[in-house]
């Protein structure tokens, strides 16, 4: 497989990246390299394995029912971009 | 050696030197080489020495309620992957380039248990991506063998700093071969542990199911002692193991006699330079020699490794890194006009093109109609590659080969081709798909005086008999204790 601009330009926006042509050229001739390390893959049978997606078999633990965190708000927002009255401050979202 | 983690706990318990003064002979080395080196993007002496006159307190019997233990005072370094509270923690970011922790990681937490001063945050690859440090947006970091080739990554910071005797000891954390690799780069010594040993609360997450941290110091011997500090169980990570806690220095004088080591036939085929297979074939003789018998093994589908692998870690990276949006902390762009913009300019302005390409794979491999194809595919492929490990395990009782193919290649050799980089974790990568531990030793050098390392990989939780093996090894050889040629490197410094 190879990615046109186009699929470059798709994915750059899926991941919320700006890419601008220039750019999008050399990630497409970067990115169709390194699908051509990762198409090796696909010449291997793997019909009938089991997915692993996790180096440990666990499952999760519960615990008990019960605040165990203490408030760190000023802590947390002193390190924010931009906050008033203890709320992070965006762009408005909804016209 | 004189300047081992070991012989400075025995000076501080002896009350031959005090936490202050060894922290005051590492800032001032860190202060002279770092700005050559480039292994630190911290330091704060103020807090270093802060912690040091509490750990001589501590010692001393001061009225501070715990008592000390012995590695109490001893200097380490943290890469600045881990969350260290009041300290810039930056991850090799733009992104994070303004970010002053408001906690502690869970490794940092135990290490100011343990009284043991951090002498500063080490450099590292952007996000832990990259195998040369040369993704870092503070620069690269040298190799004090040799300044003009990279120290490995992405714990290449770590690896210099130890090295370079800044620091007796150092964290650093392994992805696909980030420890063990720099390790082999600079000649010292690196474990990886077994997936879940140590807990990855507030370490900056790359591909989760694959981080794991662990120590990084000259011998096998100090990193038992740092690991013993490291390990533990620890709830807020859910997938922190719980098991009772073990001294991974108890087997480390045992005798090697008829300890089975495996040879993956894979590893010792084309592509492995003549020095570094000739350094590695020499340490299987002293181990022989030591009483070990050799076994060849077969890891037949380990060559699959980097490919399932620049599947895996991307697309845990790219839903990882979706939390960096100029939100809630880090860098923000200056200009934008409405909130997509605002997430556009402020990723792309951010990250540095390895982490973009990466996010851009995992995005790509997790989207509508390509799960399947390449998201399961690689799982299914981690699947074999586990199960070649575990039939190797029924007939062996460790695994040796290279650590890496060459041994530290020049800086900007191989950055113009992402492919060309990533395939210098090949021997390292399969051992993060499976979650078992590995590390790296040094075994000898190239022509160019360049430090070769070799990997031991064990089975899952073999920390204890692996570091065994490591260190008979190191008590037979001196490979561990050649310095690079810096200043004051040789000699009796304590």
């Amino acid at each position: 497989m190879s990615l046109s601009l186009q699929d470059v330009q798709r994915i750059a926006h899926l991941a919320r990246i700006r890419v601008d042509e220039a750019e999008a050229a050399a990630y497409q001739t970067q990115l169709n390299g390194i699908f051509g390390l990762i198409e090796e893959m696909q010449a291997v049978d793997t019909c009938g394995v089991l997915p692993m997606s996790h180096a440990q078999d666990l499952s999760q633990r519960l615990r008990a029912d019960v605040v165990s965190e203490s408030d760190h708000r000023a802590a947390f927002q002193a390190v924010a971009p931009q906050v008033e009255n203890g709320l992070y401050l965006v762009p408005k979202v909804i016209e | 050696m004189t300047d081992t983690i070991k012989h400075l706990s025995a000076l501080l318990v002896a009350g031959k030197a005090s936490s202050v003064e060894l922290c005051q002979d590492y800032l001032g080395r860190i202060a002279r080489l770092n700005p050559q080196l480039n292994a630190f993007v911290s330091v704060d002496p103020d807090r270093t020495l802060a912690e040091a006159q509490a750990a001589d307190a501590r010692r001393a019997g001061g009225n501070v309620g715990i008592p000390a233990g012995p590695l109490t005072g001893v200097p380490i370094a943290h890469k600045d992957i881990f969350c260290a509270e009041g300290w810039l923690t930056t991850c090799g970011s733009k992104m994070l380039s303004n970010f002053v922790s408001p906690y502690d990681a869970h490794v940092i937490e135990q290490f100011k248990l343990a009284g043991m001063p951090a002498l500063g945050k080490t450099n590292m690859d952007e996000f832990a991506m990259g195998s040369s440090n040369e993704t870092s947006y503070f620069g690269p970091v040298k190799n004090p063998w040799d300044t003009s080739r990279v120290p490995g990554g992405s714990s290449g910071g770590s690896a210099a700093a130890v090295a370079g005797r800044l620091c007796p000891g150092a964290t650093g954390t392994d992805t696909g071969g980030s420890i063990r690799q720099p390790a082999a780069f600079t000649g010292i010594t690196g474990l990886k542990p077994t997936y879940g040993v140590v807990s990855r609360y507030g370490m900056i997450a790359f591909a989760s199911s694959l981080d794991q941290a662990g120590p990084m110091a000259q011998t096998a011997e100090d990193c038992a002692c740092l690991l013993n500090i490291m390990a533990g169980h620890d709830p807020r990570d859910s997938t922190s193991l719980e098991r009772d806690k073990e001294d991974y220095a108890r087997d480390l004088s045992l005798p090697l006699a008829g300890l089975k080591v495996g040879l993956p036939r894979e590893f010792f085929g084309a592509g492995l330079t003549g020095d570094t297979a000739r350094a590695v074939e020499a340490a299987i003789a002293q181990l022989q020699k030591q009483g070990a018998q050799i076994v060849e093994i077969g890891l037949p589908n380990s060559k699959l490794s980097v490919a399932a692998y620049y599947v895996l870690a991307p697309a845990e990276a790219s839903s990882n890194l979706s939390r960096f949006d100029g939100v809630r902390y880090g860098y923000r762009t200056p200009e934008y006009g409405n909130l997509a913009e605002m997430y556009e300019k402020t990723r792309a302005e951010g990250f540095g093109p390895e982490v973009k390409r990466r996010i851009m794979i995992g995005a790509y491999v997790l989207s509508h109609g390509y799960y399947d194809a390449y998201y399961l595919q690689a799982q299914k492929l981690r699947r074999l590659i586990a199960q070649d490990f575990v039939e190797a395990f029924k007939v062996c009782d460790l695994i040796l080969g290279p650590t890496a193919p060459t041994t530290a290649f020049k800086l900007g050799e191989k950055t113009a081709d992402p492919v060309e980089m990533y395939l210098s974790d090949i021997y390292t990568i399969a051992v993060n798909l499976a979650g078992l531990p590995g590390m790296s030793l040094p075994c000898g050098f190239d022509a160019q005086g360049l430090p070769i390392g070799m990997q031991l990989i064990g089975n899952y939780f073999a920390e204890a008999r692996m570091l065994n093996v490591a260190h008979q090894y190191q008590l037979a050889t001196d490979w561990h204790t050649r310095a690079p040629p810096l200043p004051e490197t040789s000699g009796v410094r304590w």
